[in-house]
């Protein structure tokens, strides 16, 4: 049993800065805005949450780092891609670039330093429960808000009107432009949502998952999150499953190798990518899908007097 | 807002070029990495031997280096543009360069080329290596004697000889205390990936390996042993500051002098393309000071150091293979070559290779 929850809460690690970037990426895509730079601004999260943690000695104040950072750096590319109207993809792309460039030259004289981690929860009584203390009331902060994020998500863009005006953005500027909906502020305000989760997904790797600075820390975890958003069609619960599926099936193959159960790594390590690309034919494939999920103005830069 | 963006696209070019300038009339030395420099672990390691060259020979060579470069095809690219950049003489750090840098070497005959870990070489292109497996020896040593259960847990990168080969030579060690030890493997298949290593260093422990060992680059897995009470072993350089009640010891490259000595000789004209493998005895590998440990196993692992430095072989006679076919007799010392192809684990490993 005790083994049993362990390899639970490694998924729960393994699995929550995957979901939190994803989540993240996923309000900035329902308006209508595809920024391929969660990669860049997770790592900037990072850095800037270790550094900060470092400086100050209290993790806390990493991870309020983490998060104006993700969202600063975040900026760089709604000034770019929402005011100046360039192409979100080539954009997307650069930040992540810059980021992981950036990231290692701010972070240099952070290699090699001891962090700071953040204490998990500690509830007297409720997580001394045996099993069930150890899941759901000892762990780190930040995966009760990947949780909270994901329910808070889902019923912003589902069930409040500021909401359903995201959405509708999303679907078609233009419209939303002659109803006199301000498309850019909302667009702006998505982005850098975006950017904060990403940053804390970022804090998430340096403060919790493995407490230390190293360039490229990240390793392509960014581009799960954006995959995750397809293979979710954009509905924030299955952002929760995808996450958690992709998690668990790393982890399922560490232990299988561990009990000596040949599986080849290559395959499980494309697997996110493969499963992504499967939900992507699928939905694809019947037109009425594609309508409901795909936001019809993804990637569409917006200028108003056009 | 334009100069913003200005001063963006100047950092995002500044980062892009970062090492590279040009000076006259300095021999250009360079190196490529398959990790970060600050990963604080092989490619780290490797930096650390050209900032030696710098202290060194500074007033005579000027030094690049190209970090994060991917193995395959990728790093054929990154050694032709320090080529046509001016280098003339080329480090290549890591096994996956050895195709695309052999290709490279072929291109460019009056460079000098070098690659450190592989066993293909041109008449430009010189082989080095250091000889981990001494040191992996005495780690197997050390695991058996502290472990409770008799069992380790093994992370590793790729199914390479150099990979292959640690292994096999931590069990040989733990073999000659315990002739029962256990090891269990797990491939991350990536040299760098922190999260990965932590992932399947506790897979480890769940499974009951009470103790760590790793072929990837990161503090990662020791992180994890420090925060559940065990132990483990750092990879390439002293990690003691990542978990200083955790870590038993470390095989440290220490990659300087064998730099220093090859520009020195290809600044004087007698580089040669040369097959250079050197161990504990010269230097290039050392063993982190032994820590957390009785004084008797300490005693111990000196003893084997010694026996090493002496010239004895961990890899000397009688050695089974997996399948139960012999790989040497009693007394044979193993050669180079069958130690640099090797593909093969020996007996008492259960774990399945990969192909």
């Amino acid at each position: 049993m005790d083994v049993a929850v362990s390899i639970l809460l490694t998924i729960a690690t393994a699995a929550t800065p995957l979901l939190i970037a994803a989540i993240g990426e996923l309000v900035v895509e329902r308006s209508g805005v595809l920024n391929l730079g969660v990669e860049g601004m997770m790592i900037m999260g990072a850095v800037g949450g270790f550094g900060a943690a470092y400086l100050t000695g209290s993790p806390w104040v990493g991870l309020l780092a983490a998060i104006i950072l993700g969202a600063l750096f975040s900026l760089v590319f709604a000034v770019m891609t929402l005011t100046l109207a360039t192409n979100q993809v080539a954009t997307g792309l650069s930040l992540t670039l810059l980021g992981l460039g950036l990231s290692g030259m701010i972070g240099t004289s952070l290699v090699g330093l001891p962090g700071a981690r953040l204490p998990n929860l500690y509830i007297p009584g409720l997580s001394d429960i045996p099993v069930l203390g150890r899941l759901f009331f000892s762990q780190d902060p930040i995966f009760y808000l990947s949780i909270a994020l994901v329910f808070g998500v889902s019923w912003f863009l589902f069930r409040t009107r500021t909401g359903l005006t995201l959405r509708s953005i999303g679907d078609s500027h233009s419209s939303a432009h002659a109803l006199g909906i301000p498309v850019l502020r909302y667009r702006y305000l998505a982005v850098m949502f975006g950017g904060a989760c990403a940053g804390l997904a970022g804090g998430h790797l340096s403060l919790v998952y493995t407490p230390q600075w190293v360039e490229n820390m990240t390793a392509g975890r960014g581009w799960i999150a954006l995959a995750l958003v397809v293979f979710a069609s954009w509905r924030p619960l299955r952002v929760l499953a995808g996450a958690y599926i992709f998690g668990a099936v790393w982890i399922g193959q560490l232990h299988a190798q561990a009990l000596g159960i040949p599986v080849p790594p290559q395959f499980l390590s494309a697997l996110p990518y493969v499963a992504t690309i499967v939900v992507l034919v699928i939905i694809s494939r019947n037109k009425r899908l594609t309508l409901m999920n795909t936001p019809a103005a993804l990637g569409q830069p917006f200028v108003p007097d056009r | 807002m334009k100069k913003m963006i200005l001063a963006l696209m100047a950092t995002a070019a500044a980062i892009g070029f970062t090492g590279v300038a040009q000076a006259q009339g300095k021999l250009k030395v360079c190196w490529v990495y398959v990790g970060p420099v600050g990963d604080f672990g092989y490619s780290y390691q490797h930096d650390q031997g050209r900032l030696q060259v710098e202290k060194e020979l500074g007033d005579k060579v000027e030094t690049a280096f190209l970090e994060n470069v991917a193995e395959g095809p990728d790093a054929e690219r990154a050694f032709e543009r320090l080529a046509r950049e001016g280098c003339k003489l080329i480090f290549g750090t890591s096994f996956g360069f050895m195709d695309p840098e052999l290709k490279v070497a072929a291109k460019f005959p009056d460079i000098k080329f070098e690659h450190a870990t592989g066993f293909k070489t041109a008449p430009n292109m010189g082989i080095y290596n250091a000889r981990f497996y001494e040191g992996r020896y005495i780690l197997g040593q050390i695991a058996a004697k502290q472990s409770q259960k008799g069992l380790a847990g093994y992370i590793v990168s790729f199914p390479i000889p150099e990979v292959v080969m640690g292994i096999n030579s931590f069990m040989l060690g733990a073999q000659s205390v315990n002739p029962d030890f256990k090891v269990k493997v797990v491939w991350v298949n990536s040299w760098f990936d922190p999260g990965k290593e932590a992932d399947a260093a506790k897979a480890l422990f769940d499974q009951g390996a009470d103790i760590i060992v790793q072929h990837t680059d990161s503090t990662a897995p020791l992180q994890v042993a420090q925060e559940r009470g065990l132990h483990g072993f750092g990879q390439a350089s002293d990690m003691t500051k990542f978990a200083p009640k955790s870590q038993y010891t470390a095989i440290v490259d220490d990659w300087g002098p064998y730099y220093v000595g090859r520009v020195k000789a290809a600044l004087d004209g007698t580089w040669k393309p040369e097959d250079r493998w050197e161990g504990l005895k010269d230097g290039a590998v050392v063993m982190a000071p032994y820590a957390n440990l009785p004084e008797d196993v300490v005693k111990a692992a000196q003893e084997t150091e010694a026996k090493i430095k002496g010239g004895w072989n961990p890899f000397t006679g009688p050695i089974t293979k997996q399948d139960g076919t012999e790989f040497l007799a009693k007394d044979a010392v193993a050669e180079d070559k069958a130690l640099l192809g090797m593909n093969f684990y020996v007996k008492g490993i259960d774990d399945q290779l990969p192909k």
